[in-house]
């Protein structure tokens, strides 16, 4: 039976009282909006992308503890990666959210805190917002949502 | 006095002989466990939960008297079309409606309110003409009137309220003039509670010739609804949040407005005769109910309206009274929590949000402590935005909550802000 403090540890909660990387970024050459009709989670992403290199990242926006500590804790977690590699640690973190793969948790370092999400399927989508915010935005395309 | 002896004196004062554990003990679903918790169901608003009475009636029709309705000659047929009709003139009696033929069955009250606005709606409402609804409406009784705006080259104005939400009567009464062609109002909004007073809009609106639609599905679980006495021209409510099942609800009409509004869907039962060359539809209200209808969910609605009422309709609507003021209290007191929706005439809802918590986060927190409430916008955006918020947290309550059940809320708020902390 999943436990509250699983879903809710400290540094969710503390990211989400004080998200990193919470400011707009005039730099950015990618950008886009992500909304979660379902419960008004809604945020941007700013990137700024050299060399297929993610150099900056930013994020505004408001929503729930979950959403609001996904999104600062993937733009620490995204800083100076590749675009292959941010990819690929979407997919990482998409896995354990979902309950899908346990075994990658290591690889995400801190990200692997969020493998609590997937005992709490209604959250799911919160956990993964700003990541499609991301991809949606690494892509050209202006909005995404969990819709 | 002691603060236990205190509660028990608070929780007697809700009460006040009205004996909730019997009622309690008439709904199944009370008993069960959530999270290994006893459930704390507050989430009436989105649908109430069954007594055994109605789950017994859909049981007793599928094995007993299962037939198709209306055409049949045989026995089942002959005595599920009793049934039926029996709900039919349970509901007119419930609405004190004139006559059963103004009673039509439908899945719900956005059914019912699209109904309206594809029949009467196409047929007055035309290029430049108006329709007026207000800041607080449900999805429902907005966006079939945005369809029918955008399609026949029509106005949408809304009537807008005030930070307690309520409907600010004087805007509203000013936006009536010569091209409004119908009200569309809730008698209680679901995300604030508000009663409006709609024998008062009915009458504003009735001086200018205007028909009144009253959308009321939050407001026939908790008020007593005279049809008659409002005067409204149309009124809609659905089954699943007045004690019935889902897929049924009711649309009343006065019959001379009914009559005059071509049908709504086409198909069996809606006609007299059919040829290729002309078909003759039905008469009252069977020119509205196309196809089989949901038969086990109509005969399980009267049975709905006959517990209510056998409960005594004044008697629950002072409890749920005492139960809300005692709510509003227990939350009131809590630090960082504000209410949305105060509105000095309220009914059935609590609806709040607590600062630095989103709502989405006070869901998760209640739900694991086995506390079922809603959060988000409730089907009523620009409600939402007119309050600059993104989503609230709501409880809403049925004749079977208990005023410990609201201890136990408000202690699961008071946890969840420690989690917070």
């Amino acid at each position: 039976m999943p436990d509250l403090r699983d879903l809710y540890q400290e540094l969710i909660l503390e990211h989400s009282k004080n998200p990193r990387n919470f400011r707009e970024m005039e730099a950015a050459n990618c950008k886009a909006e992500g909304y979660n009709p379902l419960c008004g989670d809604h945020y941007t992403v700013f990137i700024n992308i050299a060399d297929d290199a993610i150099r900056d990242i930013s994020f505004q926006g408001s929503g729930c503890a979950i959403s609001k500590a996904s999104a600062s804790m993937m733009s620490q977690a995204l800083k100076n990666k590749t675009v292959a590699e941010a990819n690929e640690l979407f997919d990482k973190f998409h896995q354990i959210v979902t309950g899908q793969e346990t075994d990658n948790a290591e690889s995400l370092g801190k990200l692997a805190v969020f493998a609590g999400v997937a005992g709490f399927p209604t959250r799911i989508k919160c956990a993964t917002l700003s990541w499609h915010t991301l991809q949606a935005a690494l892509q050209g395309k202006q909005v995404a949502s969990t819709e | 006095m002691s603060s236990v002896a205190a509660d028990v004196r608070n929780h007697e004062n809700v009460s006040a002989g009205f004996d909730v554990h019997k009622v309690r003990a008439d709904f199944p679903i009370l008993g069960r466990r959530v999270h290994d918790l006893p459930l704390v169901y507050l989430d009436n608003a989105a649908t109430s939960q069954k007594p055994q009475a109605v789950i017994d009636a859909i049981l007793h029709y599928y094995a007993f008297d299962n037939a198709n309705i209306h055409r049949g000659v045989h026995l089942l047929s002959e005595s599920a079309t009793d049934a039926y009709e029996a709900a039919r003139r349970t509901v007119q009696r419930f609405l004190n409606a004139e006559d059963r033929s103004e009673i039509i069955f439908v899945r719900g009250a956005t059914e019912a309110i699209n109904l309206v606005a594809q029949t009467y709606g196409r047929a007055h409402v035309g290029a430049g003409d108006e329709i007026v609804i207000s800041a607080m409406e449900h999805h429902s009784n907005i966006v079939p009137w945005q369809m029918l705006c955008e399609e026949r080259g029509a106005r949408l104005r809304v009537a807008p309220i005030n930070d307690d939400g309520e409907l600010l009567l004087d805007q509203f009464e000013s936006l009536l003039n010569s091209k409004t062609k119908l009200v569309a109002i809730t008698h209680v909004s679901n995300a604030l509670g508000t009663v409006n007073p709609i024998g008062h809009i009915i009458e504003m609106a009735h001086r200018r010739n205007v028909p009144v639609l009253v959308d009321g599905a939050q407001a026939v679980p908790h008020l007593a609804v005279d049809v008659r006495a409002l005067d409204c021209d149309f009124y809609a409510f659905s089954g699943h949040k007045i004690y019935g099942p889902t897929g049924v609800g009711v649309l009343y009409g006065k019959r001379h407005l009914l009559e005059a509004m071509p049908p709504y869907q086409g198909g069996g039962d809606m006609i007299r005769s059919v040829t290729f060359e002309k078909t003759i539809y039905n008469q009252l209200p069977y020119k509205f109910e196309a196809g089989t209808p949901h038969i086990a969910g109509v005969i399980a609605l009267g049975a709905a309206l006959d517990y209510l009422t056998g409960i005594g309709l004044d008697a629950v609507l002072t409890y749920e009274r005492n139960l809300l003021a005692y709510g509003t209290e227990a939350l009131k007191s809590v630090p960082g929590l504000r209410l949305i929706g105060t509105a000095k005439e309220k009914a059935g809802v609590l609806s709040f949000v607590i600062e630095g918590i989103h709502p989405h986060d006070i869901g998760t927190i209640l739900d694991q402590q086995g506390i079922a409430i809603r959060t988000g916008h409730h089907c009523a955006q620009p409600l939402m935005q007119r309050f600059g918020i993104p989503a609230t947290a709501r409880a809403s309550f049925a004749v079977y909550n208990t005023a410990a059940e609201i201890d136990t809320l408000a202690a699961g708020i008071h946890k969840l802000k420690e989690v917070f902390a």
